[in-house]
């Protein structure tokens, strides 16, 4: 294939070869001459502002849209202020810097996004001359304004104007400046005649590039690389200086011979590069500096623009458009002419073999003596990779798979892989869709940015192909062209809002991670409320369709949804947001309906807001919660008064409850209150609030009996439980004669073990025997254990011929009681 | 007949590992030096996740807990681990106001754990759980549930799977069993006799830790202990009947002697080993055996107390519905004397849901006694007790059948049924007692029950009662699904489901056998012991997960009145 080399030219000890990437599909004549012109790097595309000096309202400029292989997109008249420079974001959006510092966006079909200013103080002194640049940050802007002052946004997105310090000495704009990032800093370099200053945050340095005449001149251009690594000055003299951009080092230094500032200066540069240059161009002559001090020389026949790209410079001009680069290494070995390269051999090979010529064989045994079989097919992939005629890439692959059948135990990935990214590189260059891209650059931007290049153009169907030949999985591909294809769809004003709803719904169907949400946000967005909630029915999960609900104000359907979704958080969202909205009365009537919602507003008000809770029972006649709200209420008063009022509210809401239970129960406590009140008066007896058992305890411990039987006859208190305090009270105090004559006082109704048991706890065993005679005969035995009698206890088990009963006795006998014990075995034994 | 092959576990230290990367995670997004404020019932699970070093390792530098006080840190960054309260959050507003007045620039970041169980919002966590675990260890192949609250969390799971991503994983669960606290009250109101609910009964175990206190120890310290498998001697009594525990206890106690013994007789070569290998073990061993011992000497007093026996004697004849009578008045007696407030509304509660309510003369007599022994405030306590339907006054039957036939001919059948179960739900009664001859819950009583060596999960209860829950638990997955079980489904109020997951695992693998149960609501160690015995008698193992560890106390404390 002696004719790739045709386009090849010398630059030292490498190769530049210009590739033709487009017959330009635009009819614009003389269009770039006097258009103000940005094309986006990465085979982005193309904006023309013709005539922009035009000012009057009659003729306006016209702006107009391209991909990069010229296929109009949008155009239209300008209607705003003059532009003084047009630019493109990393997310494909058309940057308009405007005199008076306003920089409008438009999207890649020319409609209005939004806008932002670069200062108050440049609508006075206007923007002389502005750069838009990309950095790690993402796409920045900056100004020179009238008042020869710096002004500087580095990321749009995140818009922070950063005035920069004065620059001692400027008048009007530097003859040449550029924006450059380094050490994570943006800053300005500009040239006052010879004088080359840094400008940063803080400060305006001199610098002085090495190696740089005194006597070359003022410095009229400069530019840096695609990295910012290196930068290139050209002075009035002709004199061109090339090196690092920190400048530490030169790399070159060249006289032009022309003191003709040049139209455009560029890096051409490329990763690995082995000859780097700086081109040049002129109203006729494009030059091409190498490193080495050499030139390559294109004539210009017509306007052109240039456009710096990270592995070479893109050429468009009216009719057609070329990609200057420095030849890969790898092409260079394989099509440099006689090259005995191992890739060079295999193409040879595999050329023989197609004409069955035995040659073949021998150039495959030369591959194969030198061992560097792999080695070639290696260097025909990655050749194939970098060539950009389809014809020469399929005779690098069939080469390569012709190499590969020889060798064993071969990674085949790398293979497969340049295979299928060539194929989408040729799919999305294609005149119609128009993204020149490079290999190089592919892998750079990497697919998911491809991806999202294409979605921007509205390539749908292209780039879902692309997602579902490359196998990547749903969530960052197919979905996401489904989602973006979606929003725009609902933006489609010539359909009804049913046939938008239907078309979205059969194509996205149930995609994993398309949230009909989202897309119902963006119809919103477009004033579209009645698409919105038929999109948002689609949605599964009813808590995605809240948010967007309420801002829509369809509170009662965001209300119905969040319930349903059992997402609590969300509930209480709504809830309060309602709850600001509208009126009390509406509020709660819409809580109503809503149980879920109302109950997670009770527990929000028992926490923070009582009242409300009284108000919300009150407006159910809801008589028992009511009525519970006041007893609870009552325990927080601390005086006495308020209490009782509030316990009597809560009589009477139980009542309306039809809770006489719960009405008699706290009437009864409010008399107890009364009592303790009193009595606390009275004697200091620090009753307040204690249960009625407590209150008796303490009345019978303070010797109060005259209180503590009031107490008993008021408030109908069980016998049982009155006799086992008193009984209680009374051996706890040793009153044992008190004690004898209440247990006389009437019969019992805790029978008379209690008795016995309770003197035995304080240990009083001559009491306790006092009333084992009362006891009844069922409890006997109990009783005399109780008091440690084990042979009356053994007597009344024996009498009661009670097995159980003797089996208790002789567990409580030791070995000392060695008689008691066999009487009770007899016994035992007898009954048997 | 038991199957000796239980599967063994996934491997669960992972969820620890997620759990403190996520938490590494958060506390990185404040980067730089800071202390951490943490409310105090977090510290617990904290330490199961990351430990002060961790800490330290990404940059907290002092530890505080939540106290509603001033804060007295000086440290430029504040983080704060807490629950989703207002109250903690007031405070935090607080501390940030008092920074603000006095001119402090400090940084802030708060850390919202989930929120606590108490009602449905816990639902989404956990659902958020059982992602996770189906995430990490799934696909499940079965999902049973049972109840409101489990439907509504498997509804939110399957969501969830459904929008992510599936990869192809190897099944390490079986089956998945949900279970709502409200289909079984009866068994955690049940005074506990198995080891590890003894402990929790009376000395409350925080989060798989105990602190036995002086009476235990018997010295004047307290000491905190670890209750999980490691410990060689809990593991063995743990899921024991009480009555056996000494026993094994003993037994221990000789072995342990007969280790040490084995010193005696040995050269120095011999000690050497002994001491280096083993002698550490056995010291541990040692400590852990006396404070089990002690901790069971101190149960010992409680339990085996007269007034114990017989009120344990009284829960199985309300379980078994004998002498009711008997048991109303000893009910009252108890509650006469004060004996214990909260086992008296524990009984109260038993008495209720076994009678299917009280009759309206016992249900206001037995709440005035209440009253007057413990206070009015418990007014509302009962209030809430109703409500949730665990005492009541008994419903004339009759009284809901005629209504229900009324509105039965008035309506169409499928509203009808919509309208039965408003009703049933209304009233929310139990029918315990018809659940405990379907489901065989009592077993006969005239047969001797060998408590070492039980024959079935009723010997968690000393033989008197299966719990309801793991016996339904054992149906579902014996019938591998309701199909027969309708009559008990209508019984507990329905909302159960029964559903193949995504696994196509072999029916027979290990992993098969390996259930996952899910209690909603609160699960008891006792239940988890009965699960345990079923694993072993079934040849499946359990895996419990829950949103509390819950017994009877736990229970109606967060019910009673005038509470919060």
């Amino acid at each position: 294939m002696a004719f790739v080399t045709a386009s090849w030219n010398p630059l030292g000890e490498a190769f530049y070869r210009k590739v033709e990437l487009y017959e330009m599909c635009w009819s614009i004549r003389d269009g770039l001459r006097d258009s103000l012109v940005a094309a986006a790097p990465y085979g982005g595309p193309i904006a023309l502002l013709r005539e922009p000096l035009r000012r009057s309202p009659s003729s306006r400029p016209q702006l107009e849209i391209y991909s990069a292989s010229g296929a109009a997109i949008a155009s239209f008249p300008w209607k705003s202020g003059p532009v003084v420079q047009l630019g493109w974001s990393i997310s494909d959006e058309l940057l308009c810097v405007q005199e008076d510092g306003s920089v409008l966006i438009y999207d890649l079909f020319g409609s209005f996004k939004r806008h932002f200013s670069m200062g108050q103080e440049v609508v006075q002194s206007q923007v002389l001359e502005a750069k838009v640049f990309h950095s790690p940050y993402g796409t920045g802007i900056a100004i020179v304004t009238g008042s020869s002052r710096f002004t500087l946004a580095t990321n749009i997105e995140d818009l922070k104007l950063r005035r920069l310090p004065e620059v001692p000495g400027l008048q009007g704009r530097p003859a040449s400046w550029v924006v450059l990032t380094q050490d994570r800093q943006t800053k300005v370099l500009l040239s006052i005649g010879p004088e080359l200053y840094i400008l940063d945050n803080t400060s305006c340095t001199a610098v002085c590039p090495p190696g740089l005449s005194p006597h070359a001149g003022s410095i009229v251009h400069m530019s840096v690389s695609f990295s910012y690594k290196y930068l290139s000055l050209f002075t009035d003299s002709g004199h061109l200086w090339a090196g690092l951009s920190n400048l530490q080092d030169k790399l070159l230094e060249f006289d032009t011979k022309t003191t003709e500032r040049p139209k455009q200066m560029l890096w051409c540069r490329r990763p690995k590069s082995q000859q780097p240059s700086v081109v040049l161009m002129w109203d006729r002559l494009l030059l091409v500096v190498g490193e080495c001090n050499d030139t390559i020389q294109f004539p210009v026949e017509d306007p052109s623009v240039l456009v710096g790209e990270m592995d070479g410079v893109r050429i468009i001009n009216s009719t057609n458009q070329e990609l200057l680069q420095e030849v890969p290494l790898v092409c260079q070995d394989i099509f440099k002419i006689a090259s005995m390269a191992p890739g060079a051999l295999l193409l040879e090979a595999h050329r023989e073999y197609e004409k069955s010529s035995q040659k073949a064989d021998e150039y495959l045994r030369e591959i194969k003596e030198q061992n560097v079989l792999e080695e070639a097919v290696r260097q025909c992939v990655e050749a194939a990779a970098h060539e950009y005629d389809p014809a020469t890439q399929k005779s690098l692959m069939r080469a390569a798979s012709f190499g590969k059948c020889f060798l064993t135990d071969f990674c085949s990935d790398p293979f497969v892989s340049t295979c299928r990214e060539l194929r989408v590189l040729n799919a999305v260059r294609e005149s119609g869709v128009g993204m020149p891209l490079t290999h190089t650059q592919f892998k750079q931007m990497t697919l998911q940015v491809l991806i999202d290049r294409l979605l921007f153009r509205q390539f749908y169907p292209l780039a879902i192909e692309i997602c579902r030949y490359l196998k990547i999985p749903d969530y960052q591909g197919v979905s996401r062209v489904l989602k973006h294809w979606a929003s725009c769809k609902v933006q489609q004003k010539d359909l009804s809002d049913e046939a938008i709803a239907r078309a979205v719904c059969v194509k996205v169907g149930e995609s994993p991670g398309v949230s009909y949400s989202h897309i119902a946000a963006k119809a919103y967005e477009c004033g579209r409320t009645e698409l919105a909630i038929k999109l948002l029915d689609f949605e599964p999960r009813s808590g995605e369709q809240v948010p967007l609900l309420l801002k829509m104000k369809r509170s009662h359907l965001a209300l119905s949804k969040a319930v349903e979704s059992g997402d609590t958080d969300l509930v209480y969202m709504v809830v309060t947001h309602l709850k600001n909205e509208m009126n009390r009365g509406d509020f709660f009537m819409t809580l109503r309906n809503q149980p879920v919602a109302l109950s997670l507003y009770r527990q929000f008000c028992k926490l923070q807001e009582q009242e409300t809770l009284k108000d919300l029972y009150n407006q159910d006649d809801n008589h028992q919660e009511l009525a519970n709200y006041y007893v609870t209420a009552s325990y927080r008063e601390k005086k006495l008064e308020s209490s009782l009022s509030l316990l009597q509210n809560a009589v009477d809401e139980y009542n309306k409850a039809k809770n006489d239970f719960a009405a008699k129960a706290t009437e009864e406590e409010m008399r107890l209150l009364r009592f303790q009140r009193k009595l606390d008066d009275e004697k200091g007896a620090g009753l307040l609030g204690l249960s009625l058992q407590v209150t008796m305890e303490t009345l019978l411990s303070l010797g109060l009996h005259k209180q503590a039987e009031q107490l008993y006859r008021d408030f109908k208190v069980p016998d049982k439980r009155y006799w086992w305090l008193k009984l209680k009270s009374l051996a706890e105090k040793e009153e044992w004669e008190e004690l004898e004559k209440f247990s006389k006082s009437k019969k019992s109704p805790i029978g008379y073990l209690a008795f016995v048991e309770v003197c035995m706890k304080y240990n009083n065993r001559n009491e306790a025997k006092k009333y084992i005679c009362k006891v009844t005969p069922e409890q006997k035995v109990k009783a005399h254990l109780a008091v440690g009698d084990l042979e009356s206890a053994a007597d009344a088990a024996i009498e009661h011929k009670s097995e159980s009963e003797i089996a208790a006795v002789l567990s409580r006998c030791s070995a000392s009681d060695r008689l008691l014990v066999d009487r009770l075995n007899r016994a035992s034994g007898a009954k048997k | 007949m038991a199957r000796r092959d239980t599967p063994g576990l996934p491997d669960f230290s992972l969820l620890k590992r997620l759990a403190r990367d996520q938490l590494v995670y958060l506390l990185e997004q404040l980067p730089g030096k800071k202390d951490l404020f943490i409310e105090s019932d977090l510290m617990s699970p904290l330490d199961r996740i990351a430990n002060m070093s961790t800490l330290k390792q990404h940059d907290i530098v002092k530890l505080y807990k939540v106290e509603y006080k001033a804060t007295v840190s000086l440290s430029d960054q504040l983080c704060f681990l807490i629950r989703p309260r207002i109250q903690t959050v007031k405070w935090i507003c607080d501390v940030v106001n008092a920074d603000k007045a006095v001119g402090r620039f400090r940084r802030y970041k708060i850390i919202f754990t989930p929120q606590r169980a108490g009602d449905q919002r816990w639902l989404r966590t956990v659902g958020g759980a059982l992602h996770l675990l189906h995430s990490v260890y799934g696909p499940f192949s079965k999902l049973y549930g049972i109840g409101s609250c489990s439907q509504m969390t498997y509804e939110w799971w399957r969501e969830q799977v459904e929008q992510g991503e599936q990869g192809a994983r190897p099944a390490e669960i079986g089956s998945v069993f949900l279970i709502d606290r409200d289909v079984d009250f009866v068994t955690p109101l049940c005074s506990q006799v198995v080891y590890e609910g003894l402990l929790d009964d009376i000395f409350r175990i925080k989060c798989g830790c105990v602190e036995f206190g002086p009476d235990v120890t018997s010295s004047d310290r307290s000491v905190k202990v670890m209750l999980n498998s490691q410990d060689k001697v809990f593991n063995e009594i743990r899921n024991e009947h009480f009555s056996n525990v000494f026993g094994f206890l003993s037994q221990k106690a000789r072995n342990l002697q007969t280790a040490y013994d084995k010193r005696q007789g040995m050269d120095i070569k011999q000690m050497k080993t002994f001491v280096s290998e083993e002698l550490k073990g056995l010291k541990q061993e040692h400590r852990l055996l006396s404070l089990h011992i002690g901790a069971s000497e101190s149960i010992m007093k409680k339990k085996t107390k007269q007034d114990f026996q017989e009120l344990l004697q009284r829960e199985h004849c309300l379980l078994e519905g004998f002498e009711i009578r008997e048991s109303i008045s000893f009910i009252e007696e108890h509650i006469n004397r004060q004996i214990s407030m909260m086992e008296s509304l524990r009984m109260l509660c038993l008495l209720s849901i076994t009678e299917n309510g009280l009759l309206p003369k016992d249900y206001r007599s037995l709440k005035t006694q209440y009253l007057q022994s413990y206070g009015f405030d418990h007014l509302l306590t009962f209030s809430n007790l109703r409500q949730l339907g665990l005492l009541v006054e008994q419903q004339g039957a009759e009284t809901l059948t005629v209504m229900e036939s009324k509105v039965g001919k008035l309506v169409n059948d499928k509203t009808a049924g919509k309208i039965t179960d408003a009703f049933s739900s209304l009233a929310r009664r139990s029918h315990f007692r018809a659940l405990s001859r379907k489901l065989n819950l009592v077993p006969k009583s005239d047969e001797e029950y060998d408590l070492r060596v039980p024959k079935d999960m009723a010997y968690i209860f000393s033989g008197a009662y299966v719990p309801l829950s793991c016996r339904l638990i054992e149906q579902v997955l014996e019938r591998d699904g309701w199909a027969g079980l309708e009559d008990v489904t209508r019984l507990l109020n329905g909302h159960e489901f029964a559903v193949t997951g995504g696994s196509r695992a072999e029916p027979n693998s290990d992993a098969q056998r390996l259930v996952l149960v899910l209690f909603l609501g609160g699960c008891t160690f006792s239940e988890i012991s009965a699960l345990r015995f079923l694993g072993r008698a079934k040849g499946y193992k359990f895996i419990v997960v829950t949103t509390a560890v819950t017994n009877s106390s736990r229970l109606l404390e967060a019910l009673l009145g005038n509470h919060a």
